[in-house]
């Protein structure tokens, strides 16, 4: 933590985007995501609805899971909609 | 061109928002704040928001989520503030000193928008600021622990209307702040859910290529606060819009009409009983409550209805 | 090239806002301030500024719209005077806390209740420790001049701090006096082109303002803060002497009248130590070895300095235009008191009320403080430390 000789000027943040250095997938207790491939139908839903961008996506494709930020709140799970019925995103018991 | 509102293009813009942000898991409100910035992906934005929530969680100690830039004042002048800062942007921009297009959007919770923050809010709109103010109206104060204010619904228990034996929860109705705001007479106002999440963005979209004050009110759940679960934040606000709690409409240059309109409107009932704020009301001998709520409802959906007809045919006598 | 003229206090003020032509202004009216923002937002309206006008809903709204208008990159500057600055309140430390450069004239005037439109120093009293530097003036040239060097405080990028140019309502905001305006292009290139700091609207170099600081860095923040203010005065008195080249008018951090050597003394803000100089002249025809010192930097508040100028007297009083209620001392008092409270030869002390609501200070008052200072000088005995004068019984 830095020193007073340190504060910038009114104390304004100059490097955008820094929360990044939080890693808040520690928040994480009983639950995390489980993405199923062969389920995904790519719909980004999961993707847009995190709270706290956890879905990987590289060319339009849903890639892993960020678990370094991921809270496990299950928003994805409950929205996924799945192929013919099976969900391509399932909470399963968190491993520390 | 601008980017077309679809997941795939979407996917491709940079989200100005963070992860690393510390709100709580479940929380609606980073959800809402990456629609809007990704709806306005085509241009620069600066934002202000106000003190609560969304505030102490995105810019604690040394660490902040935007990726953009951004202005804390205090808790009731959010509007003021940007207000300012839009001026000093028209200022520099008329010198020359400033050649970019830039779009400024307030973000603010329901406590620093309809209470504390309303006549800054009231202002600004008034003096026609080319901004747009959005609410993320989780419905009571829950930065400071779950207390009532102007939007939280009637029978809600909260920690300043506790549910008890005499009182049952909040005795008010809500501040219906959307026709308030419209009453401004300014050029856009909507109200939106991130369950139709291309109605919200195309609504933000719309405001941000409208010149002048823009408002618009979007429902953000809070598993915290309405005591529900962490994973039915968008569950919750697609049944709100489904069973008019929170109808999806716009006013545009005073023209009202209702962008979603359910297929078969549910009963309050399937919103209330998810949520532990309500669950006081699902008591024995208190069917009145449920029925008084379900009874306010279908009079605003009502009369929301006959205000589209009755604009729309102003509309066309012009 | 210096032009004479005839105006009240606002419209010097008015016209030195014209001739440096803030980027960004934000009011709401309230009397005696109200004809400040008036006279300006006719410049603006006859497009001979280029400023835009924020014509806010309420104070609070004013300096809000400042705070956000100055962060975004630009020079500022809003006025007010009495309630409006109380409503602006816990936006000041705002101000201050962000380091941003706002110029404020306060037009001094008496708090509610019961609601007062006139002068006192109550109003700006209550904001002494915002974190706003405080010039403070006798009269229209002083505002005016004062007006002219805060912006080159408040922007120097040693400290970046909010500036507020004290006068009195009515007295000097209201009544025609002579003053003697610099020539436009004189001010704007001392003035200079503003120089932003961590400008909002740099917006591929996003910042965010405002953050949420605990326990844990928030006592560094708040060290930080202070030692600012200690570069203060070097600043302040750097501006005073480029004045000085392009004016012939000398400003420091006070003024010391007929000081150096007098046995007892005066030190009192704003426009009655005009009153009280005439009367002290009064008083050294008969022998009487009277002086008076005139705060003007009145925060950061230059102790030692002033310390050091009144440490020789026998008997000093300090004349407040504000009381502090709850059984203290008048503001003034108490760091004129702290100026001295080391020094082991120091004066004897007494505190005055006087002029509140925009009662007149009048000659006879002085004189009865006089005669009082000089019965303690030569009996060493204070009778009552704290009274109110020019009071009925």
């Amino acid at each position: 933590m830095i020193g007073w000789k340190d504060i910038p000027p009114g104390m304004v943040i100059l490097e955008a985007g820094s929360a990044m250095k939080i890693k808040t997938g520690s928040w994480r207790a009983a639950y995390r995501p489980k993405w199923i491939e062969e389920n995904c139908i790519h719909c980004l839903l999961c993707w847009l609805y995190c709270p706290d961008n956890s879905v990987k996506v590289k060319d339009g494709k849903r890639g892993e899971f960020d678990y370094d930020y991921c809270k496990g709140c299950g928003i994805c799970a409950v929205e996924c909609p799945g192929k013919k019925g099976n969900k391509a995103i399932v909470m399963e018991e968190e491993v520390k | 061109m601008a980017t077309p509102l679809n997941l795939k293009e979407l996917s491709k813009q940079e989200i100005r928002f963070t992860a690393g942000h510390r709100l709580c898991a479940g929380c609606a409100a980073p959800t809402v704040v990456k629609m809007i910035l990704l709806a306005a992906c085509d241009y620069p934005v600066v934002a202000a928001s106000s003190t609560g929530c969304l505030e102490v969680s995105s810019c604690i100690s040394t660490y902040t989520a935007w990726k953009i830039p951004w202005i804390h004042n205090a808790f009731e002048n959010a509007a003021a503030t940007l207000s300012g800062v839009e001026t000093m942007y028209r200022a520099l921009k008329k010198q020359g000193k400033i050649d970019r297009d830039i779009k400024f959007i307030a973000i603010c919770g329901d406590g620093g928008t309809y209470d504390i923050g309303f006549q800054s809010l009231s202002g600004a709109m008034e003096r026609g600021h080319d901004m747009l103010y959005v609410c993320y109206d989780n419905g009571a104060y829950m930065n400071t622990g779950i207390q009532r204010s102007g939007a939280t619904p009637t029978f809600a228990d909260t920690t300043t209307c506790p549910a008890g034996a005499v009182i049952p929860g909040k005795p008010q109705q809500r501040k219906d702040l959307t026709r308030i705001m419209a009453a401004h007479g300014i050029p856009y106002v909507a109200q939106a859910s991130p369950s139709h999440w291309p109605d919200l963005m195309k609504k933000v979209r719309k405001a941000i290529e409208t010149p002048g004050a823009k408002f618009i009110n979007i429902f953000t759940p809070c598993n915290r606060g309405w005591r529900s679960r962490t994973d039915d934040a968008i569950l919750l606000s697609r049944l709100a819009v489904e069973t008019c709690f929170w109808p999806l409409y716009e006013v545009e240059n005073g023209v009202t009409r209702v962008t979603v309109k359910p297929k078969e409107k549910k009963p309050i009932v399937e919103f209330l009983k998810a949520q532990g704020r309500f669950k006081h009301i699902f008591e024995p001998g208190r069917e009145q409550m449920i029925e008084a709520i379900q009874q306010a409802i279908d009079k605003n959906w009502e009369r929301l209805l006959k205000e589209e007809e009755i604009s729309a045919s102003g509309e066309k006598a012009e | 090239m210096t032009k004479v003229v005839a105006v009240t206090g606002n419209e010097a003020v008015a016209n030195a806002f014209r001739q440096i032509e803030p980027d960004v202004c934000a009011a709401y009216p309230i009397t005696p301030q109200t004809e400040l923002m008036q006279r300006f937002a006719s410049f603006v309206s006859n497009g001979q500024v280029k400023t835009e006008l924020i014509l806010v809903e309420s104070e609070h709204s004013a300096l809000s719209a400042c705070v956000g208008a100055a962060a975004a990159g630009g020079r500022v500057a809003t006025a007010t005077s009495s309630q409006g600055l109380a409503l602006m309140w816990e936006i000041l430390f705002i101000a201050a806390g962000f380091r941003l450069p706002i110029v404020m004239p306060v037009v001094n005037r008496a708090l509610s209740a019961p609601i007062n439109i006139h002068c006192d120093h109550s109003d700006a009293m209550g904001a002494r420790d915002s974190g706003w530097i405080q010039l403070w003036s006798e009269n229209a040239q002083e505002a005016y001049d004062n007006t002219i060097q805060a912006f080159r405080i408040a922007e120097d990028m040693d400290i970046r701090l909010p500036v507020m140019v004290c006068y009195d309502g009515f007295i000097i905001s209201h009544s025609i006096e002579r003053i003697e305006y610099l020539d436009d292009e004189t001010v704007k290139s001392f003035v200079g082109d503003y120089k932003p700091l961590f400008p909002l609207l740099d917006v591929d170099n996003p910042k965010s303002f405002g953050p949420l600081i605990l326990t844990d860095l928030y006592h560094e923040v708040r060290k930080a803060h202070s030692e600012t203010y200690k570069k203060v005065p070097q600043v302040v008195l750097r501006v005073a002497e480029e004045f000085e080249k392009i004016s012939g008018r000398k400003y420091g951090f006070f003024e010391a009248y007929r000081l150096e050597d007098a046995e007892i003394g005066i030190v009192i803000l704003n426009s009655a130590a005009g009153t009280t100089k005439d009367v002290i002249d009064e008083y050294r025809q008969r022998g009487v070895k009277v002086g008076l010192l005139k705060p003007r930097l009145f925060r950061p508040f230059p102790y030692e300095e002033i310390g050091n100028a009144l440490k020789h007297l026998k008997a000093l009083c300090v004349l407040d235009r504000a009381d502090a209620f709850g059984g203290s001392y008048g503001p003034l008092y108490l760091d004129i008191a702290a100026s001295l409270c080391n020094y082991s030869q120091k004066p004897l002390l007494i505190n005055r009320i006087y002029g509140l609501g925009g009662r007149d200070y009048m000659p006879e008052q002085a004189a009865k403080v006089i005669e009082e200072l000089m019965e303690i000088a030569k009996t060493g005995k204070v009778g009552s430390l704290k009274e109110y004068i020019g009071v009925r019984e």
